[in-house]
């Protein structure tokens, strides 16, 4: 059977529960849904924030997350794959993004959120931008984020 | 070719978007990050480190050493703070 994964990039919030039940209901294949949520911290290196604003790159998001998308199909055995990233200003405690993976059995779903997410953060073009008191400024690139996407490189 | 650019490169340059018409000796990339920087100071600015500067070619990322030739629409923009 094919998998294809769904991929929307949205400014509206979404419900999480909603989209892990959507991967496994009505489904007697699937054995473990893993889903990652990543959302807006009230504080940023110490300092607290109002909000952060994403700014992304309409046409190169959508075709930047399906590549992989397609890899982590073609990695690993899933079932089903859901990827959602927020733009606009995103309050603290709201979310940002979400990736949801099912699988027959749990390492395929887990390796492949977190190869979603490591790739994500350093190559899907998105770029936040925090607000504090003290006014508002672009977050910087983490080295350690690079780091984690290098490992899931094929030698 | 069309040229857009994002965060704080769009902000120092002043505009989301442009059409430019390189001269035929700007081949790859990097030749065309030089020749923006050249045009005036807030290109300078937004290009003053090249090395962080990233590009993408028609919604791909690419490298520096990238042929431009044939490509419809250039972007660039700093390292990705998304997920």
């Amino acid at each position: 059977m094919t998998v294809t994964a769904t991929i929307r990039i949205q400014e509206a919030d979404f419900d999480v529960a909603q989209e892990i039940a959507a991967l496994s209901k009505g489904r007697t294949d699937v054995g473990a849904v893993v889903s990652f949520s990543g959302i807006c911290r009230g504080s940023e290196q110490g300092e607290p924030i109002a909000a952060l604003t994403l700014e992304h790159y309409p046409g190169m998001a959508e075709a930047e997350i399906a590549r992989h998308a397609d890899e982590a199909l073609a990695r690993w055995p899933l079932q089903g794959l859901t990827i959602i990233h927020r733009f606009g200003r995103i309050a603290p405690g709201e979310n940002i993004v979400l990736v949801v993976t099912a699988s027959a059995h749990r390492q395929a779903a887990f390796e492949a959120a977190e190869f979603l997410m490591d790739y994500l953060k350093t190559n899907a073009p998105f770029w936040k931008r925090e607000e504090s008191a003290r006014g508002t400024s672009w977050i910087e690139a983490k080295g350690h984020d690079d780091a984690a996407a290098a490992r899931w490189t094929k030698s | 070719m069309k040229l857009k650019y994002f965060a704080w490169v769009r902000e120092r340059v002043g505009k989301a978007e442009e059409i430019v018409e390189p001269p035929a000796e700007v081949r790859t990339v990097g030749e065309l990050i030089g020749w923006l920087a050249a045009r005036d100071d807030s290109y300078a600015h937004a290009f003053e480190k090249p090395t962080v500067i990233r590009a993408a070619i028609d919604h791909a990322h690419v490298k520096a050493d990238a042929a431009i030739a044939g490509a419809r629409e250039i972007a660039f923009f700093p390292p990705m703070t998304g997920g």
